[in-house]
């Protein structure tokens, strides 16, 4: 479904992102770890074409991002609160998202009506501007707002982050149910490395834009991910 | 101490931000507006004594400039009102740092008083008392009467800053000024109360009693107090924030269906001009817009002057164009991300403003016919005025967008945010203003008022003709500086 290709990412001289191959198949929930500065979040932009990379191309479903821009009917994302437009109410803001991916209020309703639970009688009908909501709940509304219109592709920048835990929970199912029933392909970054195991069949690790590990998850990963953010790698490996 | 991190923390934020360095063109056009007033200052200081002696040759000078301070105090807050700021910090980081609140507040309002507005009168002041000297008034009269009207100028400083918090408060944005200066401006004139004479008399005891410059000293410092509360009551998060949920006034706005498949957006422009401060205020600017050639027609000075005509049009007509257009895309600054990654053609985005632009117009227009009461030669400069501006000053404000990178934070939370206004945002409105006028003005004096419409109107449906090719042209520099957009948007300041 996506490939990156030779992709690198420079600011002058220093290298941010460098990835020489990376195929992500469709229907795959995808986890991307990785420090402060490891470069997550540059890898998102390039995917999304909003920011120019240095050499190399990403490819999306046969598409290359950067000199077409018909990847964008299937490709939905929420990166930061700035993906969302503050003096909206969220169910404004989920129709006018409806609209520019060709679905009327009816079919935005119902997809709404199956995220009750997850909105938890905090986002809709509040009378209010997605201004002035919590940081969490923005949070809730523009990870909705990237399911609307059948994405095949799903990006979510940190989607736990400022999240309580109840919320989590569900997002987690969420994300799950997402790649294994409706085939599509989730790709999220988090810090939290118990979330990330658990909703995502393949990890990959990236360390000051490199991916130096690319694990499909099995019991033992977490174990694995731990000790290697730990910094004691060699001695897990020894007594396993 | 203090006070030079924050001078450092400024400079720094001044130069490294995006705007600084995409605009050096804009801000060398500031240094020359500025040292053109500094000029003009100047002579005016140098020659007043002497002109006033020849033209007046029985009267005192000094009584006479004494005379007609109150209209120079008066057209000062104004200037002051439509192009001085209160310095603006992004305080928000400090509140948690261990800086006293009130050394903050010290700090802008101590800086507003180095502004340029406060030392351009200086630059008339000074060389007119030293005139005064030279003729032989008394040196330490002459040096209490500059100090007088400096201290006055401070006071206007601060007088200002106080209504620009009142008007920022209200949806009326230059209301207040206009009523308190309107107002003071019509009891002197009906003499009601004379503020003429009482400025005069007031000036003049600083020339005679030194000491009286207490007073407009007491003034000032009673005047910065009422200052500092304000500001430092707005120091508080939760007093900007508490107050901004407002309940939502929901419309459904069908009728924007009829525009076909720009809908959606001319949708969230329209709920984006009504539902934020900043740009509902150009809405009410679009009344003083209206009104604006009542200032000309009724004015027998300019009745002879039709090539004047076509240049009110521009502006009657393309009010809400120069002041909402000047800003696209930077409304959208603050989602412009999700809008990039969206699903959306960049062209149905600029129709939409197009769109906007070109029924604002239109409506502005309809509105205008009644000026037709001041001859029929207006209508007809207006009607030209207001093709020119559909054919080619929306292609030209949409295409200058492309250039823009400063960040509009529409959310307004922050303390102390007036960013984007000032005067820069009326230099911008000079090429639109100016081109027609050239064009006119040149048609005029060469063939006449008739042909100088025609040409107006020419040019503006060649405009229109090529409406589809010069949206491809404009929406291609738009893709190309994307990348940049975004960059500059995403900065903070």
């Amino acid at each position: 479904m996506i490939n990156a290709s030779n992709l690198t990412k420079k600011y002058g001289s220093k290298s941010v992102l460098n990835i020489k191959n990376l195929e992500i198949p469709k229907g795959q929930s995808f986890g991307l770890v990785g420090n402060n500065g490891a470069g997550k979040t540059t890898f998102f932009s390039l995917l999304l074409d909003l920011i120019k990379p240095s050499t190399g191309q990403i490819i999306n479903k046969g598409i290359q991002v950067n000199n077409s821009e018909d990847w964008k009917p299937f490709t939905a994302s929420f990166i930061d609160e700035s993906f969302l437009i503050g003096y909206l109410t969220p169910e404004e803001y989920f129709y006018f998202i409806g609209e520019l991916r060709g679905q009327n209020k009816a079919d935005v309703d119902s997809l709404l009506s199956q995220f009750e639970d997850f909105f938890h009688g905090e986002i809709l009908n509040q009378k209010k501007y997605l201004r002035d909501l919590s940081k969490g709940n923005q949070k809730k509304a523009g990870i909705v707002a990237a399911l609307i219109g059948n994405p095949e592709v799903i990006i979510l920048d940190e989607p736990f982050a400022n999240l309580d835990p109840t919320t989590q929970i569900r997002l987690k199912t969420i994300i799950k149910n997402l790649a294994e029933t409706q085939e599509v392909t989730v790709l999220i970054s988090s810090h939290d490395l118990m979330h990330v195991t658990d909703v995502c069949e393949r990890i990959v690790v990236l360390d000051k834009g490199e991916v130096i590990k690319d694990l499909a998850t099995s019991a033992a990963t977490l174990k694995e991910l731990e000790a290697h953010f730990a910094g004691n790698e060699t001695v897990v490996k020894e007594t396993i | 101490m203090k006070i030079k991190h924050f001078i450092n923390l400024e400079w720094k934020q001044y130069f490294r931000s995006a705007y600084w360095q995409k605009s050096m063109a804009l801000n060398i056009l500031l240094v020359f507006v500025a040292l053109y007033f500094v000029v003009t200052f100047l002579a005016l200081g140098i020659a007043l004594f002497p002109l006033l002696k020849d033209a007046f040759p029985d009267q005192d000078p000094l009584i006479i400039v004494n005379s007609y301070l109150f209209y120079w105090f008066l057209g000062d807050l104004l200037m002051r009102f439509f192009f001085q700021k209160l310095p603006v910090m992004s305080v928000k980081p400090l509140l948690t740092l261990p800086i006293k609140r009130s050394k903050v507040v010290h700090y802008v309002l101590g800086k507003s008083s180095f502004s340029f507005f406060n030392f351009l009168p200086l630059f008339a002041i000074i060389p007119f008392g030293v005139m005064l000297i030279i003729n032989n008034y008394p040196l330490v009269s002459v040096i209490f009467w500059m100090v007088g009207i400096f201290i006055i100028t401070l006071i206007i400083n601060y007088l200002n800053f106080i209504i620009e918090s009142f008007s920022s408060e209200t949806d009326f944005s230059f209301l207040p000024i206009i009523v308190f200066a309107g107002g003071l401006f019509a009891i002197n004139y009906f003499n009601l109360i004379s503020f003429t004479d009482l400025v005069s008399s007031a000036v003049s005891s600083f020339y005679e009693t030194p000491f009286l410059v207490v007073i407009p000293i007491l003034v000032l410092i009673v005047l910065y107090v009422v200052n500092f509360g304000k500001l430092k009551n707005k120091l508080y998060l939760d007093s900007s924030l508490k107050s901004k949920s407002q309940e939502v006034k929901a419309s459904n706005l069908e009728w924007t269906r009829k525009f076909g498949d720009a809908a959606p957006f001319m949708q969230l422009d329209l709920k984006l001009i009504w539902r934020n401060k900043r740009p509902r205020s150009s809405v009410f600017l679009l009344i003083l817009g209206l009104l604006y050639g009542l200032v000309f027609y009724p004015n027998p000075v300019y009745q002879d002057k039709p090539w004047f005509y076509a240049f009110i049009g521009i502006f009657v007509t393309g009010i809400f164009l120069i002041n909402f257009g000047q800003f696209i895309p930077a409304w959208d600054s603050g989602y412009y991300k999700m809008l990039m990654s969206q699903n959306i053609k960049y062209k149905q985005y600029l129709k939409s403003k197009f769109t906007l632009m070109t029924v604002s117009v239109v409506i502005l227009f309809i509105l205008s016919i009644p000026y037709v009461y001041f001859g029929w030669k207006i209508l007809l400069a207006h009607l030209a005025a207001a093709i020119y501006n559909i054919g080619i000053n929306t292609h030209v404000i949409l295409y200058g967008g492309s250039f823009n990178r400063k960040k509009i934070d529409l959310n307004q939370r922050a303390a102390f945010n007036y960013q984007g206004t000032g005067a820069v945002q009326w230099l911008i409105g000079i090429p639109l203003m100016l081109l027609p006028l050239a064009i006119f003005g040149a048609s005029y004096y060469f063939f006449s008022f008739e042909i100088g419409c025609l040409l107006l109107t020419v040019f503006g449906l060649i405009g229109i003709v090529f409406h589809q090719k010069l949206m491809n042209l404009i929406t291609d520099k738009y893709l190309d500086s994307k990348y940049k957009m975004i960059q500059a948007f995403s900065q903070d300041n």
